[in-house]
């Protein structure tokens, strides 16, 4: 940190002028873990050495931060230049379009899935954000238990009823506490859901949420919970929209199977260690397939900075075909990069059973369904994400029954949809 | 019976016995020391538990760390174990790496021969070890001594201009009958009913067109109006006889004097309670600094503690480093002043 | 205890601030010369009253013009006219008494929460403060430190106390620990509806009491000990004491408890948010919870929807609280 004590009266009026500080300062905010949101800065340092004078300074922060100063400060006008973001939809009003200051047909080569993502419309040309990580969701298991308890590891394509019964007689076996656990998350939900068959998009390509096979997975989902096959402190003991997950049972080695999704790797190499091996199983199959939730982050401009050519000449640089390899070895991510997917990333000092887990998530991307994706580059998609997870804990809880909570969750779309049109 | 009555005054057994009700009221004190700094004290040993420790069930009062051995040929401290049963029981070994359900291991004192051991065999040996890396990593990641400025700076500033003003407003609605002041009394205790947190958005607004975003005076300044201050201290300033100030006025005293030379002195035990108040509650602020303040450099230790909740990733080892090192300085601070803390707020609570 | 202004510390700051003193005072004479003395009771309330506006009237009106809009975005001109509509979904229900049948069923969930939470905690609150205060009013070794020992949790951030009693309570937390070393199962303590907002309760009392305690202590070192002798003479029980002398000479402070405690648990807010996020499913969600999280930390946020809950909400509390001064209207005038 550049900065030193300064004295409080100094340090009072300097902060009334903030305003008018360095002139080629980019604010850029980081929810990331530290040691990602450092990656990121590597290679925007690389353009602060290419271009003297520029300054970009990194504000780590909460993911709180990002869901809910973010907007809020945006709405005022006010807040960093770059920012991780994870809710397109909600921020996509303020994004920079940087188009004219970067090679487009590069952009749309290399990231054009996940362009229209971060589009306020669906015939914009706008590059308003680069995916900065890609993510998908699915399951881990600790094959030491497996091994232990002799229970054979379902075959790649089994559906959700073959791997409970799997997990279970694991658990059972080898005296584990829980058979399974999934991340308190609507994200989380979806990816099971789609692949039991829920479409969540109607036909004329509508926001829906609820249909017969939601319906009948939520139940099964809420039945899992009540009779103890899923870890009930995860979804069961907090409220609301609340976070929660499950990775410190898994890493203690408490957990059997973990439905959660990539990023979770670079902590369990770093955790679990040599306690127990783990491996990535993705998601169950059912009648839409087995695919999980893509999901990661983007980093993206604001239109209020001052200067957009700096914030896309930024981006630019990570966006570059080897600057962007580089960083997705160090950030221990999934690159959101069409070439460098295409060429594989050689992570930087990891152990074969994780490097083996990355590789195993990137098969994963290609077994996702398109209501997936479609969900996740959905406008409101957070709302649906939302209403999902509050009303299945209710379930959960036993204030209503899994077909109310479903019925509520159809009320709930309908009241948010009116309200937000 | 007279010991009864006795518990409920204050005078014990006149012969100095101890009779039941002393026994139950130490215990029930002691019961409250438990209940008050048992989950402290806990948390405290949980902040120097490596994470593994941490999630230990069932978990230990003290920290523990598995002891290792150095051995020649290998770079890196070997963990230790004790085999307790199989073909190697009662030896202890350490461990090269563990695959599947076998582990390698070897005995340090012959390091060239490789042993194959079941992994249920050994048990690993562990001692009190306090694993100081979490305060470390903490100290290294954040400009704490930045954080603590900030905090510092935001209290003390606060709690600064609250008392000014606060005091002066008091003066106002309990030494002077004007038009308006039941009116302004009511509106006083009216804005008491809404706690800060449902007017967070129009709040921002207003702080944003006077241009105090990202700037501690945009926490700073909208703090300083509370009306619990100025409720408080009316109702203080209400026992102090009006004689006092005919007095002054007699003497040709401006107005401003009097409250400045008679009223703030004879008001100090209620402004000091203020002042008490104004310090926790702005040192412990969250929600509103989380809005206002976003530039890491005018974090403050409660922002800097919830950065490290991460968006599918909780750091619990670094959390509660962390929030022992939020807690210390307050903490520290009460074990130095806790009798005027305790005594102001006796003395004027009950006014 | 040492007054703060009186010292030779406070000496010199007096004497750094005499010029000081000399200019801030000229308003007030002038005020006084021209407008006469009553007047210049507008100038001590000039700086308090331009902070309350500032930061209190302009946004509790912003607040009351949200209330009547609809939609998701946050400013306030983008935002389209909704008349009533907030205030008549929110309160438009087939049966009161069954938030299920209520269009907005959270809130009234949270409202329903809301009215057994304060309930039992200003119950448990006063009860626990008044025994340890009667405790600590004995002659008691050691009193000065027993006396901050309950005082120490209300200097502890929401987040830490939240934190910490989590963290005890979790299904690995040491207190199962200890009930399976005792032999007894352990409990699902966060995820059980009525332990967690049992222990929601229990949360807010532990770390809030310690204040209360001083309050109620210092009125019964207010009572004088005469009284109490006579009623010695007397030979009345020690119930009859208490019900008859203790508890009728403590009312003033008893009140002034009451009201405080009754406030702040309304206004209950980040240690419950904190600790269960409302949960499991809605059990301990607080009506500031739903309003936070349906005007803010949510999606959809509605900003229209949770304006008009917290004017709502507001208005209960004016009328509560209007309701206890109006029958105590003495004790307010001092």
């Amino acid at each position: 940190m550049h900065l030193k004590m300064k004295t409080a009266i100094s340090a009072a009026a300097l902060s009334l002028v903030a305003g008018a500080a360095s002139a080629q300062e980019i604010r850029f905010m980081c929810h990331a873990q530290q040691f990602q949101c450092d990656a990121m800065m590597e290679q925007f340092e690389k353009y602060e050495a290419a271009n003297p004078g520029v300054d970009v300074v990194l504000d780590k922060v909460s993911y709180q931060t990002i869901l809910e100063s973010l907007p809020i400060q945006l709405a005022g006008g006010e807040g960093p230049d770059i920012s991780t973001v994870t809710d397109y939809g909600g921020l996509s009003q303020y994004f920079l379009d940087i188009s004219p200051y970067v090679d487009t047909a590069y952009w749309e080569e290399n990231f054009g899935t996940f362009l229209p993502w971060s589009r306020s419309n669906p015939d914009s040309t706008a590059i308003n954000s680069i995916q900065s990580e890609l993510a998908v969701t699915g399951a881990f298991i600790n094959r030491t238990l497996f091994d232990q308890a002799g229970v054979a590891v379902p075959a790649e394509g089994s559906d959700w009823d073959t791997w409970v019964a799997a997990a279970r007689e694991v658990a059972e076996k080898t005296d584990t506490p829980y058979a399974m656990a999934i991340d308190r998350s609507g994200h989380r939900l979806a990816g099971p859901a789609i692949a039991y068959g829920a479409k969540y998009f109607d036909e004329n390509g509508d926001i829906m949420l609820v249909d017969d096979h939601f319906s009948e997975f939520v139940e099964k989902f809420v039945g899992w919970h009540l009779d103890g096959t899923f870890a009930q402190d995860v979804w069961g003991a907090v409220g609301g929209a609340s976070y929660r997950e499950a990775g410190p049972e898994f890493i203690n080695g408490n957990l059997v199977y973990y439905f959660s999704g990539s990023w979770q790797v670079g902590r369990f190499e770093q955790e679990i260690g040599d306690l127990f091996d783990w491996q990535v199983v993705g998601s169950p199959c059912g009648d839409g397939g087995c695919t999980g939730m893509p999901g990661g982050a983007g980093i993206a401009g604001f239109n209020h900075t001052k200067h957009p050519e700096i914030v896309a000449g930024v981006l630019d640089t990570l966006a570059q075909e080897d600057n962007y390899a580089e960083y997705s070895a160090k950030a221990l991510y999934i690159p959101g990069h069409a070439a460098v997917a295409a060429k594989g990333v050689s992570y930087e000092g990891l152990s074969p059973l994780a490097t083996k887990a990355l590789q195993d998530w990137g098969g994963e991307v290609a077994k996702l369904e398109s209501p997936a994706v479609k969900l996740q580059g959905y406008f409101h998609n957070r709302t649906v994400f939302n209403i999902s997870l509050t009303r299945t804990s209710q379930a959960i809880a036993g204030e209503m029954t899994a077909a109310e909570a479903v019925e509520k969750m159809k009320e709930d779309l309908e009241k948010a949809m009116a309200e937000l049109k | 019976m007279a010991n009864a009555i006795a518990f409920l005054t204050r005078t014990r057994g006149r012969n100095g016995r101890w009779d039941w009700t002393d026994w139950v009221s130490y215990g029930y004190l002691m019961f409250g020391v438990f209940i008050i700094f048992g989950p402290i004290l806990w948390l405290m040993m949980s902040s120097f538990k490596t994470e593994a420790d941490i999630y230990r069930y069932p978990p230990k009062f003290l920290p523990h760390v598995q002891e290792t051995v150095m051995v020649d040929g290998y770079d890196d401290p070997l963990p230790l174990y004790s085999i307790v049963s199989g073909e190697h029981k009662g030896r202890t070994l350490a461990q090269l790496r563990r695959v599947g359900l076998v582990a390698q291991m070897i005995d340090p004192r012959n390091p060239d021969e490789r042993l194959k051991v079941n992994i249920s065999d050994r048990e690993a040996i562990e001692s009190v070890g306090f694993a100081f890396g979490n305060y470390t990593e903490v100290f290294e990641r954040f400009t704490l001594l930045r954080y603590f400025y900030n905090s510092t700076f935001i209290t003390l500033v606060t709690t600064a201009i609250a008392l000014i003003a606060n005091s002066m407003a008091a003066f106002a609605l309990s030494k002077y009958q004007f038009r308006g002041r039941t009116a302004i009394l009511m509106v006083v205790i009216g804005t008491l009913m809404i706690p800060q947190t449902v007017v967070l958005v129009p709040l921002f607004m207003v702080v944003r067109e006077l241009g105090l975003v990202n700037n501690l005076w945009g926490v700073i300044i909208p703090s300083a109006a509370t009306p619990t201050g100025v409720f408080l201290l009316r109702q203080y300033m209400l026992t102090i006889p009006d004689e006092i100030l005919d007095a002054a006025r007699m003497d040709k005293a401006s107005e401003w004097k009097i409250f400045w030379r008679i009223i703030l002195p004879l008001s100090a035990p209620a402004i000091a309670v203020l002042a008490i108040l104004s310090i926790i509650w702005r040192w412990n602020d969250f929600l509103w600094p989380l809005i206002v303040l976003s530039e890491n450099e005018q974090f403050t230790l409660q922002l800097a503690l919830n950065s490290l909740q991460g968006e599918s990733i909780i750091e619990w080892s670094y959390l509660l480093a962390m929030t022992v090192l939020t807690l210390l300085p307050v903490t520290v601070v009460f074990m130095f002043l806790q009798k005027y803390i305790t005594t102001g707020i006796a003395s004027t609570g009950g006014k | 205890m040492q007054m703060p202004f009186r010292g030779s510390w406070g000496g010199f700051m007096l004497s750094v601030l005499t010029p000081l003193m000399k200019i801030v005072e000229i308003p007030f004479v002038l005020v006084q010369k021209f407008f006469g003395v009553r007047r210049v009771a507008w100038v001590f309330l000039a700086p308090n009253l331009i902070l309350f506006a500032l930061f209190a009237f302009i946004p509790i009106y912003l607040n009351f013009a949200y209330s009547f809009t609809s939609g998701g975005n946050i400013l306030l001109e983008d935002r389209p006219d909704a008349g009533w509509e907030n205030f008549r979904t929110l309160t438009a229900c087939d049966n009161y008494l069954d938030p299920n049948s209520c269009e907005r069923d959270v809130f009234w969930r949270a409202l329903f929460n809301t009215v057994w939470f304060v309930t039992l905690q200003v119950a448990f609150m006063v009860g626990f403060s008044l025994v340890t205060a009667i405790i600590l009013n004995r002659e008691i070794r050691a009193r000065g430190f027993f006396r901050s020992v309950f005082f120490f949790p209300v200097m502890l951030s929401p987040v830490v106390i939240a934190l910490t009693w989590k963290w005890i309570l979790q299904r690995h937390g040491i207190l199962n620990a200890s009930l399976d070393a005792m032999g007894y199962e352990p409990v699902w303590w966060l995820v059980d509806r009525q332990w967690a907002f049992a222990w929601s309760v229990f949360l807010t009392v532990w770390a809030h009491m310690g204040f209360y305690t001083l309050i109620l202590l210092a009125g019964l070192q207010a009572i004088p000990r005469d009284v109490y002798d006579a009623a010695l003479m007397d030979r009345a029980s020690p119930w009859r004491t208490f019900r008859h002398i203790t508890l009728p000479l403590l009312s003033p402070t008893m009140l002034v408890v009451l009201v405080l405690a009754g406030i702040k648990g309304v206004q209950t807010f980040d240690e419950v948010y904190a600790f269960t996020g409302g949960g499991p499913g809605s059990a301990t969600t607080l009506i500031i919870q739903y309003i936070y999280e349906t005007g803010f930390g949510g999606a959809p946020r509605l900003f229209g929807l949770a304006a008009a809950a917290s004017i709502l909400i507001a208005g209960l509390l004016v009328i509560l609280t209007g309701l206890q001064f109006w029958a105590n209207r003495r004790n307010v005038d001092g």
